[in-house]
């Protein structure tokens, strides 16, 4: 199946003639050990149909118990959302096929949400370079189960087209998810596919924070979908709008917001009409291509659940969990952002690649916080650039980076030779020690070895020897140069500065 | 006829425990009693699906071994019991009376089954039943209906007839049943024998294959309403696996049977429900159920009447609740994991695949309804029917809660009339809907309610059921009274109403 190609306006054009509305859904999968209504385990990547019981595989007769911990998660992610707590809520059926869902209906939660009417503060970049809050609105947080997952046998793209035949692996079905809910996001304009990427990833760190998920984009245990539509300027009536399903990375948010504007945009002004209809993502190409058309047959055919009793979480309870809720995240920026002593930018810079959490974790292992914030802006940065990688995901963790820094204060390595280690460390060589001891990147501490040096040194630019004597000390750098060159790099710089003047004075 | 088959099971327990007779002497018993009397689809009782003789004979023989130790399970351990067919039983095959389930065979056990195997019952086989209990008659069984043992070409009640005629026809002294709309009582009403719905939740659901969520209860099939205590007590209570069944210890059940054994009714308000009585009425039912009446009075009772003026929504209201849940609950039989697979020739789709499936695979009454339910569901008629009928359902247990106020329970007749005729009314629905008129109130209300035989109808010398309800919770209520009701006629008949149940013809399938 190949998509037409299709014609895109520029976005610049696209903000001249209209405004965006945009609405984000995201699928939080809850780090939870058992399934939301069995006590089946939820272990990632096991063995295909291992981690099945009657209730999950939707045997005949068997019936769901409701997972206290995903309650309590949920009221928890509602919570640090500043939603209310429904004092009593049910959960309904989704009434729909699909072919990896085995009771073909989902339990979730419909007009009763247990957490609903909140409000996320989005830290976007202002026009003039300073932190800029935007207040993204939070419509509801609700519970409900994952479905299994489908995989295509016989084609070679390991899609359905071309399969000879599928098989279903029930291991994810029933695991439990939280989906948040936005309102429309309206009056972002230009911003809009930033304040998209920045409120996912905000609340990617809020949920890390809360520690209910492992938030694990590339393994899907954070999904989001993106809804989009285009109302003509000043037009305050929301237009037809798109939903582009599971988008599975901050910078594709970005992108597929941008792209839908972008399409919108094209079919409006050519007096087309926009079809309300799902719409699937694509990383490698970066566009996306009709999914399914959505139409009055999308019935769900909602209903209480019989099987569950309601929830209704006391307000005991719920202040007992308000009072576990780790220091909100934008608090918690403004308090470590004085206590590492960054600058406005140096604060934003950090934010904005994505290495906050990094950098506190880092400091959080020993280091200096200015230290941590150099390698991971750094180098660091440069390597997930060069890799495509989210820098979280490099394979380079925070007490790895602290344990470089240690090895530069204790001036085993310089910082030349700290690259070179992460280099070894990407390349998979091992923890920092060990990829020094295969490298052989130590610095040169022998004073014998360092001294022999720094007298060819001498003895090959005596001109520069010269200077340093009659008081120049500026140009020992020269001789320092030659001295690491000698030594591959791996001399400690300023013991060899102070052996040049000790040898020249 | 052997004459251990003819015993209750509280008589059963007593020989067992005396050693005057092994369980495996009673499972052969009722075996025999099943070779010669069930038949199969096209003669005999047909009560059975599927009879498992050699597990119910292993059952049996560890069973007296635990006897002989000295260690028995349970009071009730080695007294077979028959399992209707919609409870999940693990290795045995559990159909739902489908074409749908042929052949499936649940890899566990229903909470209750699991229960009544831990409690040391042998499981002897199970019973027949309106395909997923969607039935009053035992007709719509995809394998051929179920005959009364009083009268062979008249129906058993259903949907449980197939539990009903197993106890009433001596092939098994006990069996569970499932009631949402009556399910349990009316059959025991139309063959002679005593059913119980307990309060919702009272029994664990799991391992039910449900037809209405909402309104399914798991509850005894026996001869006699203390033989239905005894069982109730085994399997009820709370089950971690059903987070709707309840806390309330199953205790006091026996005991209240034992007491209202004795007749004493003294200082007892029992409420005649106004609306359950006079049109589509057969005069005999009435006739038993009126003297009925003048033995709770004699007994001490004082007779009230009641008016539960919502009751006459109670069926449209139930017969748009239960659609809906059916409608999502079998929606999961689409031939993809287990049960049958119809593949169309050429090429089909897995679309294909499932609309042949469902469509030999489904009965009418089943596709009548989930036809029913999805359209009541459907966006634009959700409020008008579903939300409606849940109103009215509110409005039901109102007029119980005000019922309740008047009086200690509630009496009716089970069922209109006796047993009709195979066939009879298999051509309208809506007419045979009307035979669980008096038992849905309590489904939809989540109130116990029990049927005991209190006689036979002069026009066709069938037999006619007297209800009792309770509040929710008081299931005790309905076994003080119903025993004591029990103890009167069976002084009045001088045996109980089943010794003058026809002598049934051998078949031998
Ligand atoms: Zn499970």
């Amino acid at each position: 199946m190949s998509a037409a190609p299709v014609k895109l306006m520029s976005f610049e054009k696209v903000l001249e003639n209209f405004d965006p509305a945009m609405g984000l859904e995201v699928h939080v999968e809850l780090n939870s050990n058992t399934k939301m209504f069995c006590a089946c385990p939820t272990e990632f990547g096991a063995e295909p149909n291992t981690q099945v019981c009657p209730v999950c595989l939707g045997l005949p007769g068997a019936m769901p118990v409701v997972n206290v911990k995903g309650v309590e998660s949920a009221i928890r992610i509602g919570l640090a959302l500043n939603c209310e707590i429904a004092e009593w809520c049910r959960f309904a059926r989704k009434n729909y096929f699909y072919p990896d869902m085995p009771k073909n209906f989902q339990t979730s939660q419909y007009d009763e949400p247990i957490a609903f009417e909140g409000f996320m503060d989005v830290s976007i970049e202002g026009a003039d370079g300073q932190p800029e809050i935007f207040r993204v609105e939070i419509e509801r947080a609700h519970m409900e189960e994952d479905t299994g997952k489908s995989l295509h046998v016989g084609g070679a793209t390991g899609r359905i087209q071309g399969a000879d035949h599928s098989l279903v692996d029930y291991n994810r079905a029933g695991i439990p998810l939280i989906e948040i809910v936005t309102k429309p996001i309206i009056g972002a304009g230009e911003r809009a596919p930033e304040i998209a990427r920045a409120f996912v990833g905000q609340l990617r760190d809020l949920i890390v924070a809360l520690g209910v998920s492992d938030a694990r984009m590339d393994q899907g245990s954070i999904r989001a979908d993106v809804n989009l539509s285009l109302a003509p300027k000043g037009e305050t009536k929301l237009g037809t709008r798109s939903e582009t399903k599971n988008v599975n990375s901050l910078r594709s948010v970005e992108r597929a917001v941008r792209y839908e504007m972008q399409r919108h945009g094209a079919i409006l002004t050519a007096g087309g009409s926009i079809l309300q209809e799902t719409r699937h993502w694509h990383e490698d190409t970066g566009v996306t291509t009709s999914g399914r058309e959505k139409s009055d047959a999308d019935d769900y055919r909602y209903f209480p659940e019989p099987d569950l009793v309601p929830v209704a979480p006391s307000r005991e309870w719920v202040e007992e969990l308000r009072a576990t809720l780790p220091e909100n995240p934008t608090v918690k920026r403004n308090r470590l952002q004085i206590e590492w002593g960054f600058s406005d930018m140096e604060m934003r810079d950090t934010i904005g690649a994505g290495a906050f959490g990094l950098v506190e974790q880092t400091v959080a292992e020993g280091c200096a916080p200015q230290a941590a914030r150099k390698w991971w802006l750094g180098e660091l940065a440069r390597r997930s650039n060069e890799d495509g990688v989210e820098i979280s995901e490099l394979g380079i963790t925070p007490a790895d980076v602290a344990k470089i820094q240690s090895l530069v204060e204790a001036k085993t390595i310089n910082d030349k030779l700290a690259r070179k280690v992460i280099e070894g460390m990407l390349a998979g060589e091992g923890t920092p020690e060990e990829v020094i001891e295969k490298r052989g990147l130590a610095v040169v501490s022998d004073e014998g070895a360092l001294s022999a040096a720094v007298d060819k040194a001498i003895e090959a630019n005596p001109g520069v020897a010269d200077k340093i004597r009659d008081g120049k000390v500026a140009a020992a750098g020269a001789l320092i140069g030659a001295v690491m060159k000698e030594m591959g790099g791996q001399a400690d710089a300023g013991r060899v500065r102070e052996l040049i003047i000790e040898k020249l004075s | 006829m052997n004459n251990w088959i003819t015993k209750t099971a509280d008589e059963l327990a007593q020989a067992l425990a005396a050693g005057e007779v092994t369980s495996v002497e009673l499972v052969q018993a009722h075996l025999d009693r099943i070779a010669a009397v069930d038949g199969n689809a096209d003669a005999g009782l047909h009560a059975f699906l599927h009879v498992d003789a050699e597990g119910a004979l292993a059952q049996a023989k560890a069973s007296d071994e635990r006897r002989a130790a000295g260690t028995p399970a349970s009071y009730l351990d080695g007294v077979p019991i028959a399992v209707k067919d919609v409870l999940a039983t693990q290795g045995v095959p559990t159909t739902c009376a489908s074409k749908m389930l042929e052949g499936w065979i649940p890899p566990y056990d229903a909470t209750v089954v699991a229960k009544i195997k831990a409690a040391g019952l042998p499981i002897i086989g199970k019973t027949n039943m309106d395909e997923f209990a969607m039935g009053s008659s035992t007709e719509h069984s995809a394998y051929g209906p179920t005959r009364n043992p009083w009268d062979q070409t008249r129906i058993p009640g259903g949907s449980g007839g197939g539990s009903a005629v197993a106890v009433a026809a001596y092939e098994a002294p006990l069996a569970l049943g499932t009631d949402t709309g009556g399910s349990i009582r009316q059959p025991a009403a139309v063959t002679g024998s005593v059913g119980v719905k307990p309060t919702y939740g009272g029994i664990s659901r799991y391992g039910l294959v449900a037809m209405a969520n909402s309104l399914d209860q798991v509850g005894p099939v026996s001869r006699t309403v203390l033989d239905s205590a005894l069982l109730h007590e085994l399997v009820g209570g709370h089950d971690p696996l059903d987070s709707t069944s309840l806390t309330d210890e199953p205790t006091g059940f026996v005991e209240a049977a034992r007491e209202g054994a004795k007749g004493d009714l003294t200082g007892l308000k029992v409420g005649v429900i106004t609306e359950l009585q006079g049109d589509g009425y057969q005069p005999g039912v009435m006739a038993r159920f009126t003297e009925s009446l003048e033995l709770l009075k004699a007994a001490g009772a004082e007779i009230v009447e009641v008016s539960c003026p919502n009751f006459t929504h109670a069926l449209a209201a139930y017969y748009l609740i239960m659609p809906c849940e059916v409608s999502s609950n079998l929606a999961k039989f689409d031939a993809m994991r287990y049960g049958l697979r119809v593949t169309p020739a050429g090429d089909p789709s897995a679309e294909d695949v499932m609309r042949a499936s469902r469509a030999a695979g489904f009965g009418d009454e089943v596709k009548r309804r989930i036809i029913i339910g999805t359209y009541a569901l459907s966006s634009g008629y959700y409020d008008a029917y579903y939300g409606q009928a849940q109103k009215v359902r509110t409005l039901i247990q109102a007029d119980f809660a005000a019922a309740f106020e008047q009086a200690d329970v509630l009496v009716s007749p089970t069922a209109p009339t006796t047993a009709f005729k195979l066939g009879e009314k298999l051509d309208d629905p809506v007419a045979m809907y009307l035979n669980d008129l008096a038992t849905i109130p309590a489904n939809l209300a989540g109130v116990p309610g029990i049927s005991l035989p209190n006689g036979l109808a002069d026009e066709d010398g069938l037999p006619s059921g007297f209800q009792i309800q309770a509040p929710a919770h008081s299931d005790a209520r309905l076994y003080k009274v119903g025993a004591a009701l029990e103890a009167l006629l069976e002084k009045g008949w001088g045996a109980p109403l089943l010794s003058q149940a026809p002598e049934i013809e051998e078949v031998r399938a």
